[in-house]
């Protein structure tokens, strides 16, 4: 887990945990790059509309602004590609790369959450346990998993760069 | 939002902004409201309001009580154009940001 030291957050990833987090943003990045399903709650989620009772004026704000996010979202995924190892490590993030990481683990979040249905009130400890019992071989069960390790990850990287 | 495991429980602000305190401003129109969901860490999201819009730890903490607890917190009003450029500054970070009327 990220720790702090003077100018940089550091952490270091066995390779299992390097592997999960290269599969997970890979899948992100294939989403930002192909066109954008708007039907998909994942993508009205990660690009929502500005105007919540307007519709035909978010999607016309959208055709200015979102090609802007799409990058954003693609650069911060890319940064936490390029500076994990793919076989895991020491990972030494300066203060803008940080960043990246954690709005690149919100959109994987994000993403993870609404394929899971992961509301308000998920105990996430009780949903991996009832998904293990039911099926431990469940991709529900993996997934909780990997959701599980993220928001531990986040946690821990912004106490890092904030605490 | 989903709770920081190591956050403590504070009670929630007896009051920040409101959709009324904006109401009388004729100079800001518009607002940028930001809504809950169940994915976002709240120390994330105090983390995201000090970064862009420069509120210190302890008003940055309030919005997001606010978020947490009432399902949504003004974070900023003015011009639309504004709104909708902060709105887009959020989205990035990944909240649930809209622009309104004031």
């Amino acid at each position: 887990m990220f720790t702090r030291t003077s100018d940089s957050c550091v952490a270091r990833f066995g390779e299992a945990e390097a592997t999960v987090l290269h599969a997970v943003l890979a899948d992100l990045v294939a989403l930002l790059a192909e066109d954008l399903d708007r039907t998909d709650p994942v993508v009205a989620r990660l690009f929502p509309d500005t105007y919540r009772e307007d519709p035909a004026g978010s999607a016309e704000l959208r055709r200015y602004t979102e090609d802007d996010l799409r990058s954003a979202k693609l650069e911060a995924a890319m940064t936490l590609l390029d500076t994990l190892p793919q076989t895991g490590g020491q990972v030494s993030l300066g203060e803008e790369q940080a960043a990246a990481w954690l709005r690149a683990l919100t959109d994987v979040r994000l993403t993870l959450g609404l394929r899971l249905d992961i509301t308000d009130d998920t105990d996430l400890i009780a949903a991996i346990d009832d998904a293990v019992l039911s099926d431990p071989m469940s991709p529900r069960a993996g997934q909780l998993s990997v959701y599980a390790y993220l928001t531990f990850l986040q946690e821990s990287l912004i106490a890092a760069l904030a605490g | 939002m989903a709770p920081a495991e190591t956050a403590a429980r504070v009670a929630p602000a007896e009051r920040t902004e409101t959709l009324a305190d904006h109401r009388s401003l004729p100079d800001r129109p518009w607002v940028t409201v930001v809504w809950n969901d169940p994915v976002n860490l709240m120390s994330y999201v105090t983390w995201v309001f000090q970064k862009l819009f420069g509120f210190s730890r302890d008003k940055a903490e309030l919005l997001m009580l606010d978020v947490h607890h009432k399902g949504r917190a003004i974070v900023s009003s003015g011009m639309r154009e504004r709104m909708e450029h902060d709105a887009a500054q959020l989205h990035a970070y990944g909240l649930w940001a809209t622009v309104d009327r004031a």
